[in-house]
């Protein structure tokens, strides 16, 4: 009996948190539509979102880039079709890798900033403040970081995706062999304008999810300094299964 | 508590509020009258800051009504209670200044953010508003964790009046502070109260502070108002539950299990 009894509890409790994001989600995606709108707090989270977030994602792309060349030129070589590489990796970096690790960076750079910074602000009873100076948290807060994710996320992805190629040719050039030219040729004229769109749309919902996360369990920490370091991992963790978990979703939709 | 016939300023009805089972507030009616101060004492654990945060607005009872100027505000959403919020002003127990804000940009978040005032006009009356609780004016290009603790309750007074409010309500203004700045912080208030002719409801366990702040007090304990009377009698009572807090004795009917 008590066995059933726990799955029962659990499965209410999955069902609850389920609940309460959504009406979080949902009230936060109002706040994005619905005046006043904050001009000062969405450039400042353009600014530490977007522009502070390009140095990982760049490094990130163009290590990946370049094993990823490493790789299937090694795999190509089995029969024969190294040539088929600078295809194969722009079509890995622009309709996966790139949107998908910029986004894992993201998860663990912006998600937990947002998660701690909101997080301390509700110990400090700064969220309680915010209230009774006649100001919505969900305008002043919330829709900045919504927002900021959602525009910054596609913009980051691009950057990605032509950093991870270039780190590709990068490798190709500098150890395969490659005709330089040639490789560009290639990956211009095989890539598909949907291939890279499609890209960018997922780094769109991943951007939403990064910042849902990061708001969502700082807004709604409690219990001090201890709370505030278990909502910053919680939205870590949350934001990279979720990102994973829309990838598989929206991939199956837009091949 | 007999109901006066003017419309209170502020009146709790019937609230109650339960926590993990543990009933915090139990029926409890307040009322204070327009331009009266209410200070509420209790031990630890007891309920004053529940009642505060639901007198707020911050937190909703789970049974009761609150009103202010005779309106139900209990149902109101945070959107539509703005409105009511736009008149009232609070002071809190860590001052919660905005880190990432300087001093002036705390103490003018109001006028600028939703009273649309010009950011110069702002800052010229959050200038004022430092000078007025007695900080040098250059403190307004610092950041609040440049501050002493009690420069950010002053800074958090300014805050809260700055707009004009005409309810002030005040969370622990005196604790974690050293028994002059204390002082100087009741002053304050005393003269800040006077000069907006607003109601004031605080909550505090520093009896000298609610001594000094209050025209009433109203002692909370076991999620009840046990006493409430005016601030000048409550040394001539009888009630075991103030003469144990006023004296500040670990043995009487109040047990310390909070």
């Amino acid at each position: 009996m008590s066995a059933v009894r726990a799955i029962g509890a659990s499965t209410l409790d999955l069902l609850q948190s389920a609940g309460r994001l959504a009406i979080f989600a949902v009230q936060g995606v109002a706040a994005m539509f619905a005046p006043p709108f904050f001009g000062r707090q969405l450039f400042r989270q353009f600014y530490s979102i977007g522009f502070y977030s390009l140095p990982v994602v760049g490094l990130t792309a163009v290590f990946t880039g370049a094993a990823l060349a490493l790789n299937i030129y090694t795999g190509g070589a089995r029969f024969n079709a190294e040539q088929i590489m600078p295809q194969i990796v722009a079509l890995g970096i622009t309709r996966e890798l790139g949107p998908v690790l910029a986004a894992l960076m993201l998860a663990g750079r912006v998600s937990a900033a947002i998660a701690a910074e909101i997080g301390a602000m509700r110990a400090t009873e700064q969220i309680d403040a915010l209230q009774t100076l006649s100001t919505d948290p969900y305008r002043y807060l919330i829709a900045p970081r919504l927002t900021a994710g959602i525009v910054t996320m596609p913009l980051l992805t691009l950057a990605g995706d032509i950093i991870g190629v270039a780190g590709g040719w990068l490798v190709a050039v500098a150890t395969l062999r490659f005709n330089s030219d040639l490789y560009i040729r290639n990956t211009w004229s095989f890539l598909q304008s949907w291939d890279v769109i499609s890209g960018l749309i997922k780094g769109c919902v991943f951007g939403f999810i990064i910042a849902l996360m990061g708001c969502y369990h700082g807004f709604n920490s409690s219990g001090g300094a201890r709370g505030v370091g278990r909502s910053t991992t919680n939205a870590v963790v949350s934001a990279a299964i979720l990102v994973f978990a829309c990838d598989y979703v929206l991939t199956s939709f837009m091949r | 508590m007999s109901a006066p016939l003017p419309i209170p300023k502020l009146e709790l009805r019937g609230v109650s509020k339960t926590f993990g089972g543990r009933k915090i507030l139990d029926c409890v009616d307040i009322s204070v009258e327009r331009g009266r101060s209410l200070v509420i004492i209790g031990a630890s654990g007891q309920g004053k800051s529940v009642t505060l945060k639901i007198a707020v607005g911050l937190m909703r009872p789970d049974k009761g009504q609150v009103f202010m100027d005779g309106e139900d505000m209990t149902e109101l959403r945070t959107a539509e209670r703005s409105r009511l919020h736009g008149r009232l002003g609070m002071l809190f127990q860590g001052a919660a200044l905005f880190d990432s804000l300087k001093v002036w940009q705390n103490v003018a978040f109001r006028l600028i953010n939703a009273d649309k005032v010009p950011r110069k006009e702002a800052r010229e009356r959050a200038i004022e508003a430092i000078a007025r609780v007695g900080l040098p004016r250059d403190v307004a290009d610092r950041f609040p964790s440049e501050l002493s603790g009690g420069m950010q309750k002053r800074v958090g007074l300014a805050r809260a009046v700055v707009a004009h409010p005409d309810i002030l309500f005040f969370d622990e203004p005196t604790t974690g502070l050293d028994p002059i700045t204390s002082d100087v912080i009741n002053d304050l208030i005393i003269e800040e109260v006077k000069r907006l002719g607003c109601t004031a409801v605080s909550i505090t366990h520093d009896m000298n502070s609610a001594r000094r702040i209050g025209d009433e007090i109203a002692m909370l304990h076991g999620g009840k108002i046990v006493w409430r009377g005016p601030a000048k009698t409550i040394d001539e009572t009888d009630n075991p539950y103030v003469l144990q807090f006023i004296n500040g004795r670990a043995h009487g009917p109040i047990t310390c299990d909070a």
